[in-house]
């Protein structure tokens, strides 16, 4: 059993991180922290998983989200997919495993994999829309953002979503609120086979080890760790049995990359960039007012105007290491 | 359960067969997992369907419904023709080596003494020689060729890997697999655990499906040992607490029985409750029967029980029939006979089999009244809910009194787990509205009935107007002194019946357990298996040290397990003959030459040398039964029988339909399909999904959106054969009803090949119904037969038969 991570304390801790330990914000720069915050990450071991959804649950609850009743469309998989208020998803696949003509039902908690490289991040154009803190954790801050949806095509997982109410792109936050008070996840915390593990990443990569090992004692020979290189590891990582074959777990990246065209758009000088930024920015945000009811905050409106007027917060220094991707 | 839930972890192989822990119970399942890691343990799935806990096992093996008995008896002679059974366990604690009498005999699917008229045995040859010494005649050489091992040995012999194949739909290479796995256990250093749940009680011969385990079990010694056991696992959070306490037509608290309208006096009653023990120096505790009985009266009605009244023995109805069980209330209902229905925390409706008849039967009450913390659909039963529930409440004239009650987090109390745990808690909320505990409402319903007695009279007020009620709220006694009385407490000052002077039990003092018991009318005790939950020392149950000697599983001081704080039962068992334990570094108890001591409260005297009594305490034998003698209906030894509604013949007795001691009402009889019907070709079963619980859940908006709709699962092949599409409305229906569904059309469900013949499996998970946040659905229950097991009248939910069609689903 990993050891249980104790329930806090009564008495109110202060955060563990916050605005200081940012290590990239958006379309925009932050100083270097003065400190590396120990990495963490969440590891998803696919072959002790039971699909009991409770961590979907969790999710709901801890967010205090509402997803709609849905209907049955031929699937365990409720609701059909991610949504701006399902953060996780619980994604049932039947394989027949070809070497054995044994079914196997694969179950993969789906959501946000907390990128070292965020596509998501470096795709949005709006200041401080979206976050990436020292410990990994990549969190999307409504207030800043313009709801454009670039960051669902800068995702190699196709995770954010935008929401129909108030138009911005939502995902899982890893929970970074309980995190930071020294808990973990609440899907974690509600996983009753611990199957949701989480603690440092060297940790989790030490826990997986011996996971792998025992599922290669049983037979799978290409059981292993997805913590993917192409977007320079992640801080939500799986154990699965075929490692060989991730796409068979519902479609779950190969070998994901971020998109070439935001690798390019990175890559461009900064002027260059803020240009096209702000003009990506601003189609964005032309977009989403006239693609619906809209319900916008002042600072919302502020920071459009401001990008639209070309009077964007200093641009990213490309000088300035971004973290350590 | 006789091991406990964290058990399991020590257990080398998990066999879940008549159950789906990772989906009915997927907190109780961190123990599979936890043995998976800790032992390298394997857990093999034997199932109709691949299930959640399948998703995870090492081992997969289908199985057609219904048919437990066949595969198992088939591992059973797998076992016996490999020598893999552990030999020296057998010989010492089980009664293989008894000799039985002559006359018995199976032939064509029946035993002797088979009266079809009455669907019942004359069980009088179904026993052990009797010695001219009044003790049971054993041959330990087993040569005798009616000794117990050897007519099991033929009994099971035609349950060959062919036959087995056969009649199970498992392909004969899997079964094969899964005997070599169970066969490894027949060593003493490895065990198995056996999970089951509903998938083997809800069929009409549910309790020889899991007699079928525990000979298994026994062959292979594994009952009384860490990572053993026979593991049922309860389907409410407090099932195992309502038969402790006989919340059961025929019992009373701690599995004692409600008297017959035979047994017209307490001496006659005791007359067959002797428990002589059958074999020198067995303790078969029943002997003291007597003392739980007495204690129980005099804890029920304190001074009105006296010896010259037979401790108030005229107080307890007396039965006419075996037991008032819920198809047969409904029956009588049915029938007009019954007028006045109290559902307290249930919903029939929904929850018992062949809803027309149900809601005919409700419709004919003058009065029920339903105490429930949720709306439920029995309570609405009159209402009209288009084709979900056609119900013409102009012709209904039921009165329904819905009684509001708190649930579990809004009250103080204990709940029962499944490893016999007692664990109070305490509660989270305030009740909403007008809602009232249930021992409110109990109270007041006892309190003004007492008055109308007191001030009327009647034919017996009795019982009623002596009841003890010494409560220091009358209106509503706290759950604490409910408890105190299942404990049992002393009336008197008690003294050593060896030396009277010697005072051992001081007057009003709480018992410290069942062995302080009296049947002299000194102690009272509402249930003696919870004696020792609430002594002098406090609430045993309230304890949360969750402290484990070396790491056992035990956890001694986490609240209370029944009896006497037991984690493990039998567990005299997990040592060989001389008292040393079968496999060293899976310790519990031992004997240290003087005495039992270990990690578990020993199931046995303390002092009791090993060579002399039998680990079986609780049997006349002190040795467990291979051969149950007349304690089953159906017969000593299990038989394979088909379901009532069946795709084939039984293959190994084809005259016989069904459970050929099974109780059938008549008008049942007629509602149920034909073996092999054209009409209805498909085997169906029902089933829970872990998204929700019961029907409760769906009255939650969280559960209702993880699983939103009803929908039935089925084959690939059998889609394709009919035309149905994946997402796409089906109607699916019996003799008794129809429903519409989605179609999931699922690999987890494959054809199998049953006696020659193609067989596809439907599957019917049951959570939705007409009331709560769900989308609007049927119940599953709509087309179950009415028919239910033949010694404990679980109904037989998990094998009939439907017929399937697409459909562009239900108009409102």
């Amino acid at each position: 059993m990993f050891p249980p991570i104790p329930n806090p304390p009564v008495t109110p801790t202060p955060p563990k991180f916050g605005e200081a330990d940012l290590i990239r914000r958006s379309a925009s720069s932050v100083p270097q922290p003065a400190q590396h915050l120990t990495e963490v990450a969440k590891l998803i071991d696919v072959s002790k998983c039971i699909g009991c959804k409770a961590c979907q649950a969790a999710c709901l609850e801890w967010n205090q989200l509402h997803e709609e009743i849905g209907i049955n469309v031929g699937s365990y998989t409720n609701p059909p997919d991610l949504t701006e208020n399902t953060f996780t998803l619980m994604r049932f696949t039947e394989w027949v495993n070809p070497e054995t003509d044994n079914l196997e039902w694969l179950i993969r908690k789906d959501g946000c994999m907390h990128c070292a490289d965020p596509g998501c991040l470096k795709a949005c154009p709006s200041p401080g829309a979206i976050v990436q803190y020292s410990n990994g954790i990549v969190d999307f801050v409504h207030e800043n953002c313009i709801g454009c949806g670039y960051c669902i095509k800068g995702c190699p997982f196709n995770i954010p979503r935008i929401s129909k109410v108030d138009h911005t792109a939502y995902k899982c936050t890893l929970c970074s609120d309980r995190v930071a008070v020294g808990q973990g996840p609440a899907c974690q915390k509600a996983c009753p086979t611990q199957a949701i593990v989480f603690g440092t990443k060297e940790e989790m990569k030490g826990w997986a080890d011996g996971r792998i090992k025992d599922l290669k004692s049983r037979g799978y020979a290409n059981a292993g760790l997805y913590d993917p290189p192409g977007v320079g590891g992640t801080h939500v990582m799986y154990v699965l049995q075929h490692a060989d074959k991730p796409s068979i777990y519902a479609g779950l990246p190969d070998n994901p990359r971020i998109s070439p065209i935001v690798e390019t758009w990175k890559g461009v000088t900064k002027y260059v960039g803020l240009a096209v930024m702000g003009f990506a920015a601003a189609a964005g945000f032309v977009h989403y007012l006239v693609a619906g009811p809209n319900k916008v905050t002042e600072e919302d409106e502020e920071n459009a105007e401001r990008l639209t007027e070309g009077t964007a917060p200093p641009p990213a220094d490309p000088a300035q290491p971004q973290g350590h991707a | 359960m006789t091991n406990s839930w964290t058990d399991i972890r020590n257990t080398d192989l998990v066999v879940i067969m008549g159950g789906n822990a990772a989906e009915a119970h997927p907190c109780g399942f961190k123990w599979v997992t936890e043995a998976k890691a800790n032992r390298g343990a394997k857990l093999v799935v034997v199932d109709p369907r691949f299930t959640r806990s399948a998703a995870v096992a090492d081992y997969y093996a289908p199985i057609r419904q219904g048919t437990d008995i066949a595969f198992l008896n088939g591992v059973i002679n797998y076992c016996i023709q490999n020598n893999k059974v552990q030999w020296d366990y057998v010989k010492a604690f089980t009664n293989a080596a008894y000799i039985v009498k002559e006359g018995f005999a199976y032939k064509d699917g029946l035993f002797t003494g088979y009266d079809e008229t009455k669907r019942d045995y004359d069980r009088s040859t179904w026993d052990y020689v009797i010695g001219e010494d009044g003790f049971a005649v054993v041959d330990p050489t087993f040569e005798n060729p009616r000794c117990v091992w050897n007519l099991l040995k033929e009994h099971v012999s035609i349950y060959t890997p062919e036959m087995v194949s056969r009649i199970t739909g498992t392909p004969k290479d899997k079964f094969l697999k899964v005997c070599e796995m169970i066969a490894e256990c027949s060593s003493p250093t490895k065990t198995m655990t056996s999970m089951y749940a509903l998938g083997w009680t809800q069929h009409s011969k549910g309790s020889q499906n899991i007699r079928t385990m525990a000979m298994l079990q026994l062959i292979l010694g594994n009952i009384g040992v860490r990572g053993g056991g026979m593991n049922a696992l309860r389907g409410h959070s407090n099932i195992q607490g309502l038969t402790d306490i006989g919340l059961m037509s025929n019992l009373i608290p701690g599995y004692m029985n409600i008297p017959t309208e035979r047994e017209k006096d307490f001496t006659t009653y005791m007359s067959t409750r002797g428990f002589k023990p059958l074999r020198p120096n067995q303790m078969s505790y029943w002997q003291n029967y007597r003392k739980f009985f007495v204690s129980f009266m005099k804890q029920m009605w304190g001074p009105a029980a006296t010896k010259e009244n037979d401790w108030a023995y005229a107080y307890l109805p007396k039965l006419d029939v075996p037991s008032y069980d819920v198809l047969r209330a409904f029956e009588l209902m049915h029938q007009g006979k019954m007028n006045v229905y109290f559902c307290q925390g249930f919903n029939p409706l929904q929850a018992f089999p062949n809803k027309a008849k149900l809601a005919e039967s409700l419709a004919k009450l003058k009065l029920l009244v339903i105490m429930d913390p949720l709306q439920t659909e029995t309570a609405r039963f009159w209402e009209n809910h288009g084709v979900y529930n056609q119900a013409d409440p102009s012709t209904i004239q039921t009165e329904v009194i819905q009684l509001p009650t708190t649930c579990f987090a809004e009250d103080e109390g204990s709940l029962v787990n499944s490893g016999r745990w007692l664990q109070w808690h305490w509660a989270a909320g305030s009740p909403p509205g007008t809602a009232k505990t249930d021992v409110w409402i109990m109270s007041q319903i006892h309190l003004r009935l007492k008055e109308l007695y007191r001030k009327e009279g009647g034919a017996f007020p009795d019982p009623i107007l002596n009841l003890n009620w010494s409560y220091k709220d009358p209106h509503e006694p706290s759950p604490a002194e409910l408890a105190k009385e299942m404990n049992g407490s002393a009336l008197t000052d008690v003294f050593d019946p060896n030396d009277p002077t010697k005072k051992v039990l001081e007057a009003g003092k709480q018992l410290a357990g069942f062995a302080a018991l009296r049947d002299d009318g000194t102690t009272a005790c509402g249930n003696w298996i919870y004696s020792g939950s609430f002594t002098e020392a406090g609430n045993m149950m309230a304890r949360r040290d969750n402290s484990d000697p070396d790491d056992t599983g035990a956890y001694p001081k986490w609240t209370w397990a029944w009896p006497a704080n037991r984690r493990i039962l039998y567990n005299r068992a997990s040592c060989d003959i001389d008292g040393k334990p079968w496999d060293p570094t899976r310790k519990l108890i031992e004997w240290d030459g003087s005495k039992w001591a270990g990690y578990d409260v020993p199931d046995i005297a303390p002092t009791a040398k090993p060579q002399d009594v039998g680990p079986f305490i609780m049997n006349p034998e002190g040795v467990s039964r291979l051969f149950a003698r007349g304690m089953m209906r159906e017969g000593p030894f299990p038989v394979h029988y088909e379901p009532f509604e069946s795709p084939v013949a039984n293959v190994i007795a084809p005259k016989i339909k069904g459970n050929p001691v099974a109780r059938v009402f008549k008008d049942d009889l007629a509602q149920f399909a034909e073996t092999a019907s054209p009409e209805f070709p498909y085997p169906a079963t029902s089933y829970r999904l872990t998204e929700h619980f019961h029907y409760w859940t769906k009255n939650n908006h969280v559960n209702a959106v993880l699983q939103p709709e009803f929908f039935v699962e089925l084959s690939e092949e059998l889609a394709k054969e009919k035309g149905i599409a994946n997402g796409g409305w089906v109607r699916v229906w019996s003799k008794r009803g129809s429903v519409f569904a989605k179609a999931m059309v699922t690999k987890r469900i494959r054809p199998m090949t049953v006696d020659g013949k193609t067989v596809h499996v439907i599957g019917i998970p049951i959570h939705w119904g007409f009331i709560g946040a769900a989308k609007k659905g049927f119940g599953a229950n709509v087309l179950t037969p009415y028919v239910g097991d033949a010694n404990i009248e679980t109904p037989e939910y998990k094998a009939f038969l439907v017929n399937i069609e697409p459909s562009t689903g239900p108009v409102a």
